[in-house]
């Protein structure tokens, strides 16, 4: 369970490109939980996610992660409990390195000094099947030579691996060709499905956003302005969120993106 | 000039080769794999010269060895600490740090700015005096300096293959995956510069120890020299797994010295080395840059001539 409680961030404070990204926003994430998240441009949700993964510390209030206090702990610490995936594909993987070395470093088993073992490569090649991707017979391959969408679909595979706490899917889909998205939100939801994984995912597309999970919340100007689940989630129509935001919000959605894909 | 002394210079140039290849492998591992530019190189090289020529004659030839390494190590975490705990620029960290061991290195060598080891007991005569009376005799500082690089690189092959390595790699290859991943990128760059100022220390103590001299200039220019070798080991090695770009840093080691003694033997004077070495550096780095140019240059020549024509 993931509980935070009051965190407001504000970036440049006491200047003139002063900006409150998030504002005394509070929120709990049961186990299980699917939520799928929306908003207008600059809403706060990268910047919600940011702090839950703890790219900074926020300025006030508490996250608690399974109880424990995660508000003070470093990125790469929490990065143990808390998965991560971002827009732009070439973020999570090493061009460089090849796709088993890459699956090496995200299945992090044994000390420093061990080496990936014989079972550890079947097992790569195993879930690399499970893609679709034709992905395990070039294992050997740098991971600068995938597409966009291969290396997007490889990155989800890294980042649940080990399963997380809490997966956080930032329009992870959003710079792929219609096809190839489609593809990896598919694995994306065997994946968390399979894994019983909590997750919260941004998007910009609104059909995306009340297909996809048990749990809608709508965000603006650094707050959470609506928060749907279960039966109310499921009977919300595109039309009803620009309505609900309108009431909420107090004015239009104004996220291009979104009103272009709906 | 008979057989014997060609042979002689040849034997010479690779063992000189291979000595300052240990360095070419430090900034293969700093400045290819882990894309930190050590500029801390030149004076941890002395460093390590200076701490290996002392223990030497205090006695200790073995022991030597691995007082330079341990050298090395501490020159290198320094810098690293500079760069991932203090805030300091990378660049300006090695720069900080070259410029305090210069210091450092005239107290080593009881404020001497050279320290002779004509009839210190070395690394080097130590084997030459177990393989008196066999052929291998005159070859005995080949031989320990074959030992040292291919021990060195087997080292860093088989460290590059663990988690740890593949983590210093990542940590070069692509800093915001490393961010988001649970790689503390501030562990990886210190170990990696920890490792990679290890092997530079060895070379500067393998150096002095075969010219029998260590003096405060002994590493001045190696960083480009280095550097000049593992670019030139690129590109006549071309891209490949990890084994084979280490070979190809000895090797461009190798060549590097071998294209300098021939211009040594054409009576180039033997102080133009560090114009060389930064031309080659220029040039190896520059070329593929002014290549993805090149498409543009030409269509805007053709669009230039096609202008003129018309005016004319």
């Amino acid at each position: 369970m993931l509980e935070i409680s009051h965190i407001s961030k504000t970036f440049n404070p006491g200047t003139i490109n002063e900006k409150k990204a998030i504002r005394d926003l509070s929120l709990i994430v049961k186990d299980g939980d699917f939520i799928t998240m929306i908003g207008s441009n600059g809403a706060g949700k990268s910047t919600l996610f940011n702090a839950i993964a703890g790219s900074f510390i926020t300025d006030s209030g508490s996250i608690k992660l399974d109880g424990e206090d995660i508000t003070l702990m470093p990125e790469h610490i929490r990065a143990r409990r808390i998965g991560r995936l971002f827009q732009d594909p070439m973020l999570g993987t090493a061009p460089g390195m090849s796709i088993e070395e890459n699956l090496a470093l995200a299945a992090g088993h044994g000390g420093w000094l061990s080496s990936v073992s014989k079972k550890e490569k079947n097992d790569f090649r195993e879930k690399l099947a499970l893609l679709g991707m034709g992905l395990e017979d070039r294992m050997k391959q740098p991971v600068g030579l995938l597409s966009g969408g291969q290396r997007q679909a490889l990155t989800l595979m890294m980042a649940t691996y080990n399963p997380p706490r809490i997966l956080l899917l930032d329009e992870h889909t959003a710079a792929l060709d219609p096809g190839t998205a489609d593809k990896v939100l598919k694995i994306t939801r065997e994946i968390t499905e399979n894994g019983k994984i909590t997750c919260l995912m941004v998007t910009h597309n609104m059909h995306q956003a009340l297909e996809f999970g048990n749990r809608i919340i709508m965000m603006d100007d650094g707050n959470i302005v609506f928060d749907a689940e279960g039966a109310k989630k499921a009977e919300l129509t595109t039309d009803m969120l620009l309505l609900k935001f309108r009431e909420s919000a107090g004015k239009q959605l104004d996220n291009d993106r979104i009103l272009l894909s709906t | 000039m008979d057989l014997s002394a060609v042979l002689e210079l040849i034997q010479t140039t690779l063992e000189l080769g291979l000595i300052s290849s240990l360095t070419v492998l430090a900034l293969f591992l700093s400045y290819s794999m882990l894309n930190v530019c050590d500029l801390s190189t030149d004076g941890c090289f002395t460093f390590g010269a200076a701490v290996g020529a002392m223990v030497a004659l205090s006695g200790h030839p073995v022991l030597s060895i691995f007082a330079a390494i341990a050298a090395g190590m501490l020159s290198g975490l320094i810098t690293a600490l500079l760069q991932t705990k203090m805030g300091i620029d990378s660049l300006l960290s090695g720069i900080i740090v070259n410029t305090g061991l210069y210091s450092v290195n005239i107290a080593i060598m009881n404020n001497s700015s050279l320290v002779n080891l004509n009839k210190t007991t070395t690394i080097f005569t130590m084997v030459k005096k177990a393989l008196t009376g066999t052929f291998l005799a005159s070859f005995h500082k080949l031989i320990v300096v074959i030992a040292a690089v291919a021990l060195v690189v087997v080292f860093l092959v088989l460290f590059l293959r663990t988690r740890l390595g593949l983590a210093i790699r990542a940590t070069g290859d692509n800093p915001a995956m490393v961010r988001s991943s649970s790689i503390n990128p501030v562990f990886t760059t210190i170990i990696g510069l920890v490792v990679a100022n290890a092997f530079t220390g060895l070379s500067g103590c393998l150096m002095a120890q075969s010219q029998k001299s260590a003096n405060i200039d002994i590493g001045s220019g190696m960083l480009t020299i280095a550097l000049a070798s593992l670019l030139l080991g690129r590109v006549f090695m071309g891209k490949g797994g990890i084994p084979k770009r280490a070979v190809g840093a000895v090797i461009g080691a190798m060549i590097f010295r071998i294209v300098y003694m021939i211009a040594l033997r054409l009576h180039m004077p033997a102080s133009m080395l560090k114009l060389v070495s930064s031309v080659i550096v220029i040039v190896t780095i520059s070329a593929p840059y002014f290549r993805s140019k090149l498409p543009m240059l030409r269509r805007r020549l053709i669009l230039k001539r096609g202008e003129e024509e018309k005016d004319a």
